[in-house]
């Protein structure tokens, strides 16, 4: 969900791009970060621990504490939320480390 | 030294009132006022008000980065005072609502009556609230009313 | 291999600072950020400032972002890379930087780490739940992005961030359920406490987070009440329906770049952890080296910009360049005078175990 009235900023109304999440259509803002689309589109769980496949999604939403790390067009380990969202951008729930060859 | 503004005062006209009873390294708001009635010595001091000095403009009070000074005017009306919170929530009440009043511990206290909304570039906006008086020295706080 | 007289490393308010400090005096300046933006930690920070009108109070810290970046600008001799990160500081004084998918090397003269903070967490069960959050996580959400991060937040820590940022969710429309702070008193300063009072937030001192719960997604937490001495009261948990908690429980300083440049280093509680020894010039045991701002010890945005300047100043005095010690004496005053009042008691605490007296 997306605040549109704030007291102290201002949020105008921008245009909205397609990318996938698990192959599901999603929509956001090009440039925002992709966990932060995700996020405004209520997704929260970003991938999965290696061991228990415990779900897992922001913690530090500032690129430190890998909590987030995604499948991105095929590439493994993107920290989402500073990678700017592209429009067509493909978007995986990442299982573990993820699959680097 | 933290003083109260005296009844004689009160009944003279509006005057902010100030709640930073804390030692912290601030004072924007002696740097606001344009009488010099509120005054910061050293950076940790709290504030003092010269109650003689103050005509209540609210300058301070939209300068307050922990927004804790108020404006009370005991002169609106015989059972009613106006009193001035500085308010930074969406959406802004309409003019003439009625809004619940809120005490320093979020408790409803009472109703008060928004007589005027003046907005702030600053975007510290401030209400114009009537009270009944026994409560201008309670209400810190409004909550809207829920739509019908 | 590019020369530069002085690199900055981080551009938030010790940062920008730093570098036009060091730019006023004439030197030339390579500022280095790893975001897509300046400003650092300003740029969320939607409430006003305290301190005095040198540390820009009463003005909200994205303006105060906003200024220093404009007032950056104007200086010729400062170039600024966005998106690039320091990889690495060598023993022979060549830095690497990673920018646009290469490397370049750069052989600064002097070098400003001011790369600010980490969050800390917090263990309990279930603390990797989604839908737990730093506090500048929320921020970051909610003020950059304009996103709601949640229906019903708890607060866990009330800090001066914790407090700050409780209000900051009230004001994005979420319900914040309440303040959670294990010590028996609030930390942060009374009126932002006060704020949340009169909005009817509730603050539970002496508890704190026994354990959160949900399968995808956090759904509450349980809260422990604590006695005297730290330990849980049996029989007193509450639970709490909430689908975020938030944890501002401190700070930790990023200083791997100062690890590597073999400054010599204490861990310092008071300071948020590791952090190099310094003199009040900001200069550290690297003589080549400077600090500003968090990563010097945590502390607030205003001694951040005041350290920036004197790491500034510092940094062309070393150069050669003259003029600045009046203003790089005032400068300590002024940080001095920040820190003196009972608000300053920990950071005091804190530097008197690792400021090198300067020897002569």
């Amino acid at each position: 969900m997306r605040i549109v009235n704030h007291p102290i900023l201002d949020f105008p109304q921008q245009e909205m791009i397609q990318f996938t999440y698990n192959g599901k259509p999603v929509q956001g803002i090009a440039g925002e970060s992709i966990a932060a689309a995700l996020h405004a589109a209520g997704i929260k769980t970003l991938r999965h621990s290696s061991r228990q496949h415990r779900p897992r999604g922001l913690f530090c939403a500032i690129g430190n504490c890998s909590s987030c790390l995604m499948t991105v067009d095929g590439v493994p380990n993107v920290r989402v939320c500073v990678e700017p969202l592209r429009a067509g951008m493909v978007v995986e729930v990442q299982q573990g480390k993820g699959t680097i060859v | 030294m933290q003083t109260f503004p005296s009844q004689e005062r009160l009944q003279k006209g509006p005057i902010a009132i100030c709640e930073c009873l804390q030692s912290i390294p601030c004072n924007p708001c002696a740097d606001a006022c344009p009488r010099k009635a509120i005054t910061v010595k050293e950076i940790n001091d709290c504030p003092v008000i010269a109650q003689d000095n103050c005509n209540g403009c609210g300058a301070c009070m939209m300068h307050c980065p922990g927004l804790a000074i108020f404006v009370v005017d005991y002169t609106y009306s015989q059972e009613q005072v106006l009193l001035k919170i500085p308010y930074e929530f969406f959406p802004l009440p309409q003019v003439s609502a009625s809004v619940n009043a809120l005490n320093r511990k979020g408790e409803c206290v009472g109703m008060a009556q928004v007589i005027r909304v003046q907005k702030s570039s600053n975007k510290t906006n401030v209400l114009w609230l009537a009270v009944p008086q026994e409560l201008a020295m309670e209400v810190r706080a409004i909550r809207l009313q829920k739509e019908q | 291999m590019i020369k530069t007289e002085v690199l900055v490393i981080g551009a938030g308010p010790a940062g920008l600072l730093a570098a036009a400090s060091a730019a006023q005096a004439g030197a030339q300046v390579l500022l280095v950020e790893r975001s897509e933006r300046l400003g650092g930690q300003l740029i969320k920070q939607t409430h006003k400032f305290f301190g005095s009108r040198d540390e820009y109070a009463g003005e909200r810290g994205i303006d105060i972002a906003a200024r220093l970046i404009r007032e950056n600008e104007q200086f010729t001799t400062i170039t600024t890379w966005k998106n690039s990160t320091v990889a690495g500081i060598y023993p022979d004084g060549v830095v690497a930087i990673s920018r646009n998918g290469s490397f370049y090397t750069v052989q600064p003269q002097k070098i400003i780490v001011a790369t600010g903070a980490s969050e800390k967490t917090m263990l309990f069960p279930n603390n990797d739940l989604p839908g737990i959050y730093g506090a500048g996580a929320l921020q970051t959400l909610m003020n950059v992005y304009g996103v709601m991060p949640g229906r019903r937040i708890l607060m866990v820590g009330a800090g001066n961030i914790g407090v700050i940022v409780a209000y900051q969710l009230l004001q994005a429309g979420v319900e914040v359920a309440g303040v959670v702070e294990a010590a028996s008193q609030i930390g942060g300063y009374a009126v932002h406490a006060a704020k949340l009072a009169r909005y009817g937030v509730p603050i539970y001192t002496s508890h704190t987070i026994k354990a959160a719960h949900g399968t995808e997604c956090l759904e509450g937490v349980t809260i422990a009440k604590l006695d005297e001495r730290w330990q849980p009261i049996a029989g007193a948990d509450q639970y709490i329906a909430v689908d975020g908690l938030c944890l501002a429980v401190g700070l930790t300083p990023l200083t791997e770049l100062c690890w590597q440049a073999g400054c010599e280093m204490r861990f310092v509680a008071e300071l948020g952890g590791y952090v190099p020894l310094r003199n009040s010039s900001m200069k550290t045991s690297q003589p080549d080296l400077f600090l500003a701002g968090d990563v010097a010890g945590v502390e607030e945005a205003s001694a951040a910009m005041v350290e920036g300047k004197i790491a500034g100043l510092s940094v062309v005095a070393d150069l050669g360049y003259t003029g600045v010690e009046r203003e790089l004496e005032q400068a300590k005053k002024q940080l001095a005078a920040l820190r003196a009042g009972p608000a300053g008691a920990k950071i005091r605490a804190g530097l008197s175990q690792i400021v090198i007296e300067e020897a002569g």
